[in-house]
């Protein structure tokens, strides 16, 4: 009965430093306190040290440590549901995608087989959740309380969706282009979970539908047998287990895509418009906005007063980073960070800057990115009420010394 | 050489049964066993702890409501003061 508080007690004691700096999120004071009551080492099954956030529906994030990599290995990759009732492997042997929809000329119906006959088409590209640092808004917005781990960035092998969609053929008034997949809620009155895209991004060469992540077939967890590749925009269109598609003359007016993920009007700009689902009040979350993180040091911790360097990674919606800046004097000046290997415009980009000696005591590292598109980070927080797109600037403390 | 060894990916994996733990018990108070009878048919009850302590009245009602209009949480009209009552005492902003 009190198995989990028991757990939390003792496994809270057993924790040393180093893990405690590692999973980092577990304490960090710009969450929630019932957040960092609640959130706990865990490995659900296929993964290995998530921060566990709820298990039912399962909402698992990536531990700092494993973003000091740009590609994120795929026992370390988030896990994020909307819904608690969960597809399971005997359920997918028999997994088949059906193609369709008003707009659509015919129908089909594929096998993973049939899918895998198509031209295969790879992009290494960040898949983040909108509402990724959730938690640290302030005010804080009702929400999964994600701190920085609802992202990851992999190497995604699949069909273009384009190409799936020639096999049926679609009709002039095609508006969208919209996915179900097989993931619901325990009541069948719960909106089930449905997104579309406008045509322009579904025809979009990058746009995949992806049955390998990193080499190796896609966890259960993060879509198993297919899921779709939006790469440039945020996780809640890259629906996991798709098992139909539709191609419509109308805009989706479902509960996913009309009343969720919508941000105030005109706040994020995006590379290109989605007018199918814009009104004068919101419109969709699409683009992922510029933002770094800081992988090294962490927070708290001890660094050589004689010299220390800071890496991270940075990222942003597809232009690519242009550059990333370090502050130890809280943003009067800013060095230039030197980039690693590109990897390509969707995907994380390491970093390292070298700081050289500093006087012993704290010291504050304030780190920016710049994308290839002019964006920057900004100062502040973009408050918003549903809590997405927290790109703001932070500051990570260490003692010099 | 990109071929999934798909027999052998489900012969090994598990289902996706991720919720075996259960989740420790929320607050006693008046309405905890309304709030967890309801509210854990579709989720954990974790998902209250982790929002908490900062949401105000008008925001836990509108959750409540959000849950009961949206989801279709089966929600008597007698048990919407109930369970409100119980969130903002024990999970709701410091006043």
């Amino acid at each position: 009965m009190h198995r989990r508080t028991l757990m939390l007690g003792s496994g809270a004691a057993l924790l040393g430093a180093r893990e405690a700096a590692a999973a980092g999120a577990l304490s960090d004071p710009g969450l929630p306190a019932g957040t960092r009551e609640v959130a706990e080492m865990a490995s659900p099954p296929g993964k290995v040290k998530l921060i566990r956030l709820t298990d039912r529906p399962p909402n698992y994030e990536t531990p700092l440590e494993a973003f000091r990599t740009p590609i994120t290995p795929n026992n370390r990759f988030f896990v994020r549901y909307h819904l608690a009732e969960l597809p399971t492997m005997a359920e997918l042997k028999d997994w088949t995608l059906t193609l369709g929809g008003d707009a659509a000329a015919g129908t089909a119906k594929l096998t993973l087989a049939d899918l895998r006959r198509l031209p295969a088409a790879e992009v290494t590209a960040v898949c983040q959740c909108a509402g990724n640092r959730r938690g640290l808004f302030s005010p804080h917005v009702p929400g999964v309380q994600w701190s920085i781990g609802a992202m990851g960035c992999a190497r995604w092998r699949g069909a273009r969706l384009r190409d799936v969609l020639k096999l049926v053929g679609m009709k002039p008034e095609a508006l969208e282009v919209r996915f179900h997949g097989s993931d619901h809620g325990p009541l069948s009155e719960t909106p089930i979970f449905r997104k579309s895209l406008p045509m322009a991004r579904a025809l979009d060469p990058n746009t995949l539908i992806a049955w390998e992540m990193n080499g190796a077939a896609l966890p259960l967890a993060n879509g198993f047998p297919a899921r779709i590749i939006v790469p440039g925009w945020t996780a809640t269109y890259w629906m996991k287990h798709v098992t139909s598609i539709d191609i419509t003359s109308a805009a989706d007016d479902g509960f996913w895509m009309q009343k969720a993920y919508r941000v105030p009007h005109g706040v994020f700009p995006a590379a290109a418009p989605f007018p199918s689902q814009d009104t004068a009040q919101n419109s969709p979350v699409t683009d992922i906005v510029v933002n770094t993180l800081v992988t090294d040091p962490v927070a708290d911790s001890r660094v050589h007063a004689g010299g220390f360097e800071v890496r991270g990674i940075a990222w942003d919606g597809g232009s690519g980073i242009h550059q990333v800046e370090v502050s130890i004097d809280e943003g009067k000046t800013w060095q230039t960070a030197k980039l690693d290997k590109d990897l390509g415009p969707f995907a994380f980009r390491a970093w390292r800057h070298p700081i050289a000696r500093v006087a012993p005591g704290p010291v504050a590292l304030r780190v920016r990115a710049t994308a290839n598109n002019g964006a920057v980070q900004p100062d502040q927080l973009m408050f918003n009420p549903a809590g997405y797109h927290n790109n703001a600037v932070r500051t990570v403390h260490v003692v010099a010394a | 050489m990109h071929r999934i060894a798909l027999a052998m990916l489900l012969a090994a994996a598990p289902v996706l049964a991720i919720a075996d733990d259960v989740p420790a018990p929320l607050r006693p108070g008046a309405g905890q066993e309304t709030v967890e009878r309801i509210c854990s048919g579709c989720h954990t009850t974790s998902y209250i702890r982790m929002n908490a302590p900062f949401l105000s009245e008008a925001q836990w009602k509108a959750e409540v409501t959000k849950m009961r209009q949206v989801f279709g949480a089966p929600i008597e009209d007698d048990e919407v003061a109930e369970i409100l009552a119980y969130l903002i005492a024990e999970y709701g902003a410091p006043k």
